[in-house]
């Protein structure tokens, strides 16, 4: 059981570190998503042995039940970054109304290090646009 | 008066919800604002009386006994950096609200403040890890709308980084807190350091170092600053100078308190005084090669982180006071530095060196403010980073750590060197044509940044006391652990 569950845990990992470097903000957006998915499982796991639900009428004995506190956890890490993926989002939209394209671009400064000429560029990206 | 730990967290918070309701009503919104703020000050200076006279406050969350209930502690250390932060962010945000004045966007503005206010507190006064992600989680996102909310096409794609490198940090942090669980099965910070001493020593440096890793980048140490100069001097100046002044240095705080809580260092650390060396050098020579005076100012954020990390790295208790000392003395120069640059922005409409030049015949004051920081900055006498430096080199050479004495030194004098490039250019040199007017309000708070600056190296003495005493408690978790949970100590 917790075998799959790693597996799965370092399949998201996989995906989301993939995505996040792509230059696509959509896809930056997905990855981090991914990630945080991954995260969520991998505490999950951190609650070693599963169990009985740990909200159980009034009976008190500890032993059979399931840790609740990476639960806990787990949700209040999916409410943040349920709220910063909408942020994010938010975010990547407005990226995208100001520069009219989802790809994040190369730094100016990257670029002038790397001896691309700037203007040129600058030049050839109006003229295609 | 344990009370106040929850308010310095929880009255902001309500403050900021006040302030959404007020709606547009600008005065009502500055009123909670600074009624918010202030209170967050005032409750910090009494935590702070209270734990420096041996009876540091401690509470226990829904009346859980620790470590299974959430704990927040104010000892020493905590509260001396809450004391230095809220004083900053009362100066910053009276700066804020005479340059916002005229602008249309100032109703979003407070709110904002307010919950960055309240994700600093509870970052610093928090006992407990996962509730540290959630003050910063609280302080982020708060950081990412003041950050990104006036930006334009030139700067969404600094800003954008900074959010992601953000958020992939979080991740970070969130597996290393499973991985916390799942060795230990705990997360209380006091429990931790007890608990720590028992497990697998392979396992245990593999864990501090993945800590010194995910809050590096909130850091900004060497390797993993990169996010830092570009996207700061996107923002503006309030906003810019209180995350220069505080945010890296919470990220400081948190490296100290993990580093010597839960992995009690013997001797030096070689890793660490490597990466603070290197993050003093990259820094700075980072800031000679900009041509802005923000863009300055922020690479030499990263190269004065490198001293604090520089005392953590000597694990000494001479060391550690003297990083304290520097964090207090850097928040308030730093903080100050960008609000002259400001005040030089908002009357020339530009930072940039070679289109700003002759202020001091113009505005003399403004050199006035400008120079105690600056000296200060690059380690000057009589200003407070001089008394800071010193502690520092003093006890590198007693531990016989001469590299990094040397590197330290040669960065002071770059340092130096940077800040006479800004003098050069923007002080002196051809007047320029100035296209607007820095407020009497933005001036005077100015001036109290200052006058709190000089203070510190005018009460170097007691401040270097005081950070000795926080020191003390640093360097042994029991009293840390004992305060927490009421045993040992």
């Amino acid at each position: 059981m917790s075998l799959v569950t790693l597996a799965v845990v370092s399949i998201l990992f996989g995906a989301g570190t993939y995505l996040i470097l792509q230059r696509m903000l959509s896809r930056v957006v997905i990855g981090l998503g991914l990630l945080s998915h991954g995260v969520n499982l991998l505490i999950i796991l951190a609650g070693s042995r599963p169990g009985e639900p740990p909200i159980v009428g009034d009976h008190h004995a500890a032993a059979g039940v399931v840790d609740p506190l990476p639960q806990a956890m787990v949700l209040t890490a999916i409410v943040i970054s349920f709220g910063v993926t909408a942020f994010l989002l938010a975010l990547a939209l407005r990226s995208y109304l100001l520069t009219g394209s989802d790809a994040v671009e190369d730094d100016i400064e990257d670029r002038r290090i790397g001896g691309t000429d700037v203007d040129k560029v600058a030049e050839q990206e109006e003229t295609s646009a | 008066m344990s009370w106040m730990l929850p308010a310095v967290v929880a009255g902001p918070l309500l403050a900021a919800g006040l302030t959404l309701l007020s709606g547009r009503r600008l005065w009502l919104q500055r009123v909670i604002t600074l009624v918010g703020v202030g209170g967050v000050l005032g409750a910090a200076i009494s935590l702070l009386v209270a734990a420096d006279s041996g009876s540091a406050q401690v509470s226990q969350m829904g009346g859980w006994a620790a470590p299974v209930g959430i704990t927040l502690v104010a000892d020493r250390f905590a509260a001396i950096m809450l004391t230095v932060a809220a004083a900053m962010l009362l100066l910053v945000l009276i700066y804020a609200m005479a340059q916002l004045k005229s602008d249309a966007l100032d109703w979003w503005f407070h709110s904002k403040y307010l919950v960055l206010t309240a994700g600093i507190s509870l970052s610093f006064v928090t006992g407990d890890l996962f509730n540290l992600f959630v003050g910063f989680e609280i302080m982020l996102i708060a950081s990412y709308v003041l950050l990104t909310a006036k930006t334009g096409k030139g700067e969404i794609r600094a800003t954008m980084s900074y959010v992601v490198i953000n958020l992939v940090a979080s991740t970070l942090f969130l597996v290393i807190i499973s991985f916390v669980y799942i060795t230990t099965g705990t997360m209380n910070l006091a429990d931790l350091s007890v608990v720590m001493a028992d497990v697998d020593p392979a396992i245990r440096s593999g864990l501090s170092m993945l800590m010194l890793v995910v809050f590096g980048i909130k850091a900004a140490l060497f390797p993993l600053f990169m996010w830092l100069p570009d996207s700061y001097p996107t923002a503006p100046t309030p906003v810019t100078a209180i995350f220069a002044g505080l945010l890296t240095k919470v990220g400081v705080f948190v490296i100290i308190r993990t580093q010597t809580l839960l992995f009690p260092h013997d001797g030096p650390s070689d890793l660490i005084l490597f990466v603070a060396g290197a993050t003093m050098l990259v820094g700075v020579l980072g800031a000679i090669a900009q041509n802005d005076i923000k863009r300055i100012l922020s690479f030499h954020i990263v190269s004065q982180i490198g001293y604090m990390i520089m005392g953590l790295g000597l694990f000494s208790f001479a060391g550690l006071a003297a990083a304290i000392l520097y964090i207090i003395h850097h928040i308030i120069v730093k903080t100050g530095l960008f609000l002259v640059g400001g005040l030089v922005e908002a009357e020339h409409g530009t930072g940039a060196l070679d289109r700003v030049g002759g202020v001091l015949h113009r505005r003399p004051a403004f050199a006035l403010l400008f120079l105690p920081f600056a000296l200060s900055l690059a380690g000057m006498p009589p200003f407070s980073g001089f008394v800071a430096k010193l502690a520092l080199v003093q006890e590198g050479l007693m531990l016989d750590r001469g590299i990094i004495v040397g590197v330290s030194l040669l960065v002071g004098l770059l340092t130096f060197f940077s800040m006479t490039k800004i003098w050069g250019a923007v002080f002196w040199g051809r007047e320029t044509e100035a296209t607007g007017d820095a407020g009497f309000g933005m001036v005077g708070a100015t001036v109290l940044v200052v006058a709190l600056s000089l203070s510190v190296a005018a009460f170097a003495g007691p401040l270097a006391d005081l950070a000795a005493r926080a020191a003390i408690d640093i360097l042994d978790p029991s009293i840390y652990a004992g305060l927490v949970l009421g045993v040992g100590g």
